[in-house]
C-alpha cells in the first residue's frame, strides 16, 4: 500500500491537473463563443455569393465553354485533400476523427490507382498521417486559426490552389473538416471544391429573393465576372470551413476538459478516501501497538 | 416608386452595413456606375475604389472603401459582396502611403508569376486606396 506522503503527493498533483484542465475549458469556452457568432456572421456572406454562383453556373450548364473552375479539368486522376485540424491537442476525438476518415479516403481513391496529395492545416492532422501517409504530404500551415479564423489565409489558400489547379497539378479538391454541431457534437465532413459543385440546399438559396437569372444584366460580361467570382468563392468555402472547424475545436476541447475535469474530480475523491482509511488504519495500528504493550507489563 | 432601396455591404466577417439608401455610387469593373431605386437587375464585379452614398440631392453622406467585391442589384436591393469594407474616415494617408510603399517593395522582388500577379494586384488597391483618401481629403477641405 503507498505511503501517506506518497498519496498526499498524488492528491495535490491531480488537484494541479484538475485546475489545468478547468482553466481549459473556460478559455475554451469564452472562444467558443466567439468563434460561433463568427461563424453566424460569415454566413451571409456565404449564402449571398452561393445563390448569384447558383444563378449564373445555371445558365452555364448547358454549355460547353463553362470555366474549367466548374467543369473540371476533364480528368479524375490525381486528388488534392486538403484537412483542416487544429494545431493543439486535448481536445477529445476532434484531431482524430478528421484523420480516420481521411485515412479511409486515401486508402480508396489509391485502391482505384489515383494519385494523392494532401495539405494539412493544422499541425495535428500532419502528425496524425505522418507514419502511413507522410510522404504524400506536400505541405503544413500552421498557426492559421490562432487568433480565430481570418480570411487572409484562407484567401492565400485559395489563390495557391488555383495555380496548383491552373498548372494541372490536381483534378479534384476536396476539403476534410469537422463542422460545427453543438458543443458536443462535430461531424466531419468532405466537400468537394474544384470542380465547383452546387450543394443541394443551393435551390433554396437561389429562390429566397434572387430573380430568376436570366433577368440580370451582367457587367462587364459573363466570363470575366465568372472569373472573377469563382475564385472569391473558392476562398469562402474555404473560409467557411475553418470557421467551422475552429468552432468546433473550442467544442470539442470545452467537452473534453469538461470531462476532463469531472474525472479528476472522481479521482481526488478516491484518492482522498484511500487517504483517510490509510490515515486511520495507521493510527488504530500504533493504538493497538500500545495497548498489547501496556497489557504486556 | 419608393424613394430609397434597401442598401447592404456583406463581408466575409460579418454584415457590414445595411441601411435604406437614395442612391449609391459604385466602381464597377467596367466603369463607375449609380444606384437608384429601380434599378434593372445587374451583377457586377467591383474594382478596389470608393464606394458613396448619397442622400436625394446627391449629397454623400458616407464613403467606404472596399477592396474588390461583387455587386448584386435588384430593383429593390442592393447587396455588395466585397473582402474588406472600411469606411474612409478610418483610413489615414499614413496607411495608405505605408501599404503603396509596402506593396511596391513586394512587387519589387516577386520572382515567381503568380507572386507578381499577386503583388501587382496588391499595389494596384492600395494605389486606390491612396487616391480615395486624396479624393476625400481635397473634398473635405472645402
Amino acid at each position: 500500500m503507498a505511503s501517506l506522503k506518497d498519496l498526499r503527493v498524488r492528491i495535490n498533483s491531480v488537484k494541479s491537473t484538475q485546475k489545468i484542465t478547468s482553466a481549459m475549458k473556460m478559455i475554451a469556452a469564452t472562444k467558443l463563443r466567439r468563434a460561433q457568432s463568427a461563424a453566424e456572421e460569415g454566413r451571409p456572406y456565404a449564402r449571398k455569393m452561393e445563390a448569384m454562383l447558383a444563378g449564373m453556373v445555371g445558365t452555364l450548364a448547358s454549355r460547353e465553354t463553362a470555366p474549367k473552375l466548374i467543369s473540371g479539368s476533364g480528368e479524375d486522376r490525381s486528388h488534392l485533400l486538403i484537412i483542416i485540424t487544429a494545431d493543439r491537442g486535448l481536445c477529445g476525438g476532434f484531431n482524430g476523427n478528421v484523420v480516420r476518415e481521411v485515412k479511409k479516403r486515401i486508402s480508396v481513391l489509391r485502391q482505384e490507382g489515383k494519385a494523392v496529395k494532401v495539405i494539412c492545416v493544422g499541425r495535428k492532422g500532419r502528425d496524425g498521417l505522418r507514419r502511413e501517409y507522410g510522404t504524400l504530404v506536400s505541405e503544413t500551415l500552421e498557426n492559421v486559426t490562432r487568433v480565430g479564423a481570418q480570411f487572409g489565409p484562407a484567401r492565400d489558400l485559395a489563390r495557391r490552389l488555383l495555380t496548383m489547379f491552373e498548372a494541372g497539378e490536381f483534378d479534384v479538391c476536396t476539403v476534410f473538416y469537422n463542422t460545427f454541431k453543438s458543443a458536443m457534437s462535430q461531424v466531419v465532413t468532405a466537400k468537394q471544391i474544384i470542380p465547383f459543385q452546387l450543394p443541394d440546399a443551393e435551390t433554396g438559396a437561389a429562390a429566397e429573393g434572387a430573380l430568376a437569372v436570366g433577368s440580370y444584366e451582367l457587367e462587364p460580361g459573363e466570363g470575366p465576372l465568372l472569373d472573377a467570382l469563382l475564385p472569391a468563392n473558392l476562398a469562402m468555402q474555404i473560409f467557411g470551413a475553418l470557421l467551422e472547424s475552429f468552432a468546433s475545436e473550442q467544442g470539442a476541447r470545452m467537452t473534453a476538459m469538461d470531462n476532463a475535469t469531472r474525472n479528476a474530480a472522481d479521482m481526488i475523491g478516491r484518492l482522498t478516501l484511500t487517504y483517510n482509511r490509510t490515515r486511520q488504519a495507521i493510527i488504530t495500528k500504533e493504538l493497538i501497538e500500545i495497548i498489547s504493550g501496556a497489557e504486556a507489563v | 416608386m419608393a424613394e430609397t432601396f434597401l442598401f447592404e455591404i456583406v463581408t466575409p466577417a460579418r454584415l457590414a452595413l445595411s441601411c435604406d439608401a437614395a442612391c449609391v455610387i459604385i466602381p464597377g469593373g467596367a466603369g463607375h456606375f449609380g444606384v437608384l431605386p429601380g434599378h434593372a437587375a445587374m451583377l457586377s464585379t467591383i474594382v478596389p475604389g470608393t464606394i458613396e452614398l448619397r442622400d436625394k440631392s446627391l449629397k454623400i453622406l458616407d464613403r467606404y472603401f472596399v477592396e474588390g467585391g461583387f455587386a448584386e442589384i435588384t430593383p429593390e436591393r442592393c447587396t455588395v459582396l466585397a473582402e474588406v469594407a472600411t469606411p474612409l474616415q478610418e483610413i489615414t494617408r499614413d496607411d495608405a502611403e505605408d501599404r503603396v510603399k509596402r506593396a511596391h517593395d513586394a512587387l519589387m522582388v516577386s520572382e515567381a508569376l503568380n507572386v507578381r500577379v499577386t503583388a501587382e494586384r496588391d499595389l494596384r488597391t492600395a494605389e486606390a486606396m491612396l487616391a480615395a483618401v486624396d479624393e476625400y481629403e481635397k473634398q473635405g477641405t472645402h
